[in-house]
């Protein structure tokens, strides 16, 4: 076996310096009757040659966005990703090493992650964010908990306009809890509608959970927003599924938001069918011990170096156990190092060109598409890189009938959104060109 | 230190945070120039909601990027340069291989939400996976979606409420043994859970009756760490499971420690109702310095209808998402789970087969209780038994010279190994919690060993070499104190001087 260097010549030698004479004598412990009589029933070992073979042929079978022209996007994005972040996260000293708790052999992982801190409080226009965490929902579920711990408060309202995965797994979270959901309804522009919500945004609220842009592609007024949560005395949750928005969008900590919690996973990761992926987490600097999740912080060593560590780990659950602020071990350290390099290397212009770029494709696909017969646009509102289209044929046909012709063409949003079953979600991004945009037009009777 | 020591120095450089380096308009990227109209900014979205800049974001070339990262990255500690032995983390060999299928195109560049038809390939590898894991635990489903360990703790709990609330009642305790995982306690009270701790007796084990004394109606379920954090088998666990089951409760397993008897023992057959899979322990997926993991939560049959949907289904030779599940928990996180994660375990799994993993089980065993045969006497053992996967010592022997457990781990470092992990578990005073996977040759183990000795003869000759380590690496002992009383937890930009 390749990965297991000692031999049974050198097991042997070992187990006499033990003093046993069999391996069996090491598993006595575990009684008899719950062992295992048997191999385990799984294929046998297959060489590196064959394996890969196998796993070529599986991935084959898998639509990749180079050989599909996709529009899908709702939460996972395909941008372009420079080749050199393949390269550095693969070497082993970042790849294999573990989480940092031993500061003077794993500074490059510590100033990595300080830097990624610094980035998101830049890109997000807040003055501190911790380490990263598993992914969007589950951040924004843990933003609300700390909603709860810091108002007090049992009810939170939450935006239907935020992604419904991202509702539903903040629901499995704070049920766990006793906490009462209000949802607040989207008007004809798609944008949150904060006078319908009125009755339920009370001074029992904790907080009020938007996503910007929104699940239709939506930019809201954040300024609104945060002056309404404020004025009963709750915080402004802003959860962000499109971080590259943030290129050209005014940062939610300029708008009045508390606590902005996303998903990092359009800053320079793979699709990877849904994970692994980044949670970002930033905050007011009021709040930082109520923080959960991993925290680098900078200081000195003895002979007065800049360095880092893990700090605040008082707030963490192998200190506090139950009463920690979250139960996050982990976090996504080899991914939030994706979104480190992804930012330092398009830097201030290149997030900003790629989110132009992003805005005018998707403006391009829009008019383009509004025109074709039986299609419309169902938001007014200002969109980013995905809109809501509204299509008089049946979603799931007209979508096959695109499939034929290798074009992916957005979320049928029947199963989400039953009020919206007519409805596609579209996403165009700076990796769908004109010519793409053109043919999804045609296909679905534009002509041209 | 001799030549033969494996631990020296090497040039190594000072490298500045990215935000003090660059320049204004040097850039790392190119893009392809725009092929649609364009417009201006601010006539598709409102000005007010526009920003005009990002302030303090980095200004550099591609060739600043890579010095900046391959510098820093010489600043890490790796499995790939050397043994890893922190106790209760598993940090065996990450292949590569495993590496190079996740990053083929079918799979890296699949959309969660791509139609099923065409992403066939995903779904088998994760029905099969499912398959897998169950055959190894020896239990009926697997959730593959939770994002890590703590995250299947999570569920696991969460599932176990949800089975209870099913019944017409929550229940408001867990039981937590003092020698299981650091995150069971608050992943029990995210739950809204109380804990009730339970002491492990004189062998490290817990002991049934002590269960027992607890164990009431109001008692959700009790959650084990097998092996312990002591390294030590749980004998009991099969009577525990009783007086659990006895009362209605449920038996959780951290399975964390799986690697110690992964194709021995299987936990289904030991009474376990749940228990949650470290991929990136025992399946040898990376660490990557903290993440990403996954922590697949594999059950019994009972607790089947209450998964975290969508679950992967097989129609005939069709794979398909199932999303309609009525008494599912919900969802943990988005999409289906960290696929990456899962496919790296997959791949591992295969490369391995049956013999293989049992294999492994064996020489990570034969290779702690190894080491343990050859540091007793050196050290402390506060357990003096044969381990699973792990040995804990202390430093009882070494503070009479004034050398604690804190000095041992750094003065390692010089030697060139990463220190066990310290501290943990809390049962044992100053514990060296040493884990050295079925990874290490017996060529290694044994430098490993005698470092060891050696730092053991320095703390009773020169203490002051040890308590003042490390002296290779490039920075000294940090000043935590300093990081948590003044925390400076981003860069920011210095005010222009007048």
């Amino acid at each position: 076996m390749r990965y297991i260097p000692n031999t049974d010549a050198d097991c042997r030698k070992m187990l006499d310096t033990i003093g046993v004479r069999s391996v069996e004598d090491l598993f006595s412990d575990i009684p008899a009757s719950v062992r295992l009589k048997r191999p385990l029933r799984i294929p046998p070992a297959l060489s590196e040659a064959d394996l890969g073979k196998h796993l070529h042929g599986l991935a084959a079978k898998n639509a990749d966005a180079d050989r599909y022209s996709s529009f899908l996007g709702a939460g996972c994005y395909h941008h372009f990703s420079p080749a050199i972040i393949g390269h550095l996260i693969s070497r082993g000293e970042f790849l294999t090493a573990y989480t940092p708790y031993q500061p003077e052999i794993s500074q490059g992982t510590l100033q990595a992650m300080y830097e990624y801190q610094t980035l998101i409080c830049q890109l997000t226009g807040m003055d501190v964010s911790n380490a990263s965490m598993y992914e969007g929902a589950s951040a924004t579920a843990e933003a609300i908990l700390m909603a709860h711990r810091v108002t007090g408060r049992n009810e939170v309202v939450v935006a239907r306009s935020v992604h419904p995965e991202y509702r539903q797994v903040t629901h499995t979270y704070a049920q766990q809890i006793d906490i009462t959901f209000h949802e607040m309804g989207f008007t004809p522009s798609g944008a949150a509608d904060l006078k319908g919500a009125k009755s339920v945004l009370t001074d029992r609220v904790a907080c009020l959970v938007v996503q910007n842009p929104n699940f239709f592609g939506v930019v809201e007024d954040l300024s609104e927003l945060a002056e309404a949560a404020h004025a009963v005395g709750a915080l402004l949750v802003v959860a962000v599924t499109e971080p590259v928005s943030l290129g050209l969008l005014k940062p939610p900590g300029e708008c009045g938001a508390d606590i902005v919690a996303g998903e990092g996973q359009a800053l320079g990761v793979p699709m990877s069918y849904g994970g692994p992926y980044l949670g970002f987490f930033a905050t007011q600097e009021k709040y930082i011990r109520q923080l959960p999740g991993r925290l680098v912080g900078a200081t000195e060593d003895r002979e007065g170096r800049t360095g880092y560590v893990l700090t605040l780990a008082t707030r963490e659950q192998h200190i506090r156990r139950e009463k920690a602020t979250s139960n996050i071990c982990t976090s996504e350290a080899l991914i939030a190092l994706m979104a480190t390099i992804y930012m330092e290397t398009l830097g201030k212009s290149g997030l900003k060109e790629v989110a132009l770029q992003n805005l005018r494709k998707a403006a391009y696909a829009k008019e383009r598409l509004g025109k074709v017969r039986g299609c419309a646009i169902r938001f007014s509102g200002p969109t980013f890189n995905e809109f809501v289209l509204q299509v008089k044929k049946k979603p799931p046909d007209l979508l096959k009938g695109l499939l034929r012709k290798q074009i992916i063409g957005g979320l049928d949003l029947s199963r989400l959104y039953p009020e919206l079953k007519d409805c596609l979600l579209l996403c165009v991004t700076e990796q769908n060109s004109r010519e793409q945009i053109d043919a999804l037009a045609k296909a679905m009777g534009g002509g041209r | 230190m001799s030549q033969q020591t494996v631990g020296t120095r090497g040039l190594v450089f000072n490298e500045p945070l990215i935000f003090e380096q660059g320049s204004p308009g040097r850039m790392g990227y190119s893009l392809p120039a725009s092929d649609v109209p364009e417009k201006k900014a601010d006539r598709l979205i409102p000005k007010k909601l526009l920003r005009d800049d990002i302030p303090g974001f980095p200004e550099v070339s591609e060739v600043d990027v890579v010095r900046h990262f391959t510098r820093m990255s010489q600043w890490n500690y790796g499995i790939d340069l050397g043994m890893y032995p922190l106790g209760s983390c598993t940090m065996k060999y990450n292949p590569r291989l495993n590496e190079d299928m996740a990053r083929l195109p079918g799979f890296a560049r699949a959309h969660p939400y791509q139609p099923e038809a065409v992403s066939q390939g995903a779904l088998q590898l994760l029905w099969e996976l499912e398959q897998y894991l169950a055959e190894i635990c020896g239990m009926d489903r697997v959730s593959l979606q939770p994002s890590a360990g703590a995250h299947g703790e999570l569920t696991g709990i969460m599932l176990i409420r949800a089975y209870h609330t099913s019944k017409g009642n929550p229940r408001k305790k867990i039981l937590i043994p003092d020698s299981a995982h650091g995150t069971n306690p608050a992943s029990s009270a995210v739950c809204g859970y109380q804990v009730v701790p339970v002491k492990s007796g004189p062998r490290g084990v817990v002991e049934p009756q002590v269960v027992a004394e607890v164990m009431d109606e109001d008692v959700a379920g009790i959650m084990v760490t097998n092996p312990n954090t002591l390294g030590i088998f749980e004998d009991h666990i099969v009577e525990i499971a009783k007086v659990v089951h006895g009362k209605g409760g449920q038996v959780y397993c951290d399975g964390a420690n799986l690697n110690a008897f992964i194709g021995i023992a299987r936990p289904g057959d030991m009474g376990i109702d749940v228990i949650q899979l470290n991929v990136h322990k025992t399946f040898s997926t990376p660490h990557g310095g903290g993440g990403p993991g996954a922590g697949p939560v594999a059950l019994k049959r009972h607790l089947a209808p209450f998964l975290p949907v969508p679950t992967v289904g097989k129609k005939g030779l069709e794979f398909a998402l199932n999303y309609d599940l009525p008494k599912s928990i919900g969802k943990v996180r988005s999409f289906v789970g960290s696929f990456g994660v899962l496919l790296r375990a997959y791949t591992y799994i295969r490369t391995l087969g049956p013999t293989g993993l049992r294999r492994a089980a064996e020489v990570a065993v034969i290779n702690a209780n190894y080491i343990l045969s050859q540091l007793k006497g050196a050290y402390h053992l506060p357990y003096d038994r044969f381990c699973k996967h792990e040995c804990v010592f202390d430093d009882a022997i070494q503070v009479h010279d004034n050398v604690k457990t804190l000095d041992i781990a750094k003065r390692l470092m010089d030697y060139g190994f990463h220190p066990p992990t310290i501290y943990f578990p809390l049962i044992v005073h100053g514990a060296l919690m040493i884990e050295p996977t079925e990874t290490e040759s017996k060529e290694t183990l044994d430098q490993f060993i005698a470092a060891m000795k050696a730092i053991a003869r320095e703390a009773m000759e020169n203490g002051d070499l040890v308590r003042n380590a490390p002296h290779n690496p490039r920075v000294s002992r940090m000043d935590e104190t300093k990081a948590a009383r003044q925390p400076n937890l981003r860069w920011r930009q210095k005010p222009p001087s007048l």
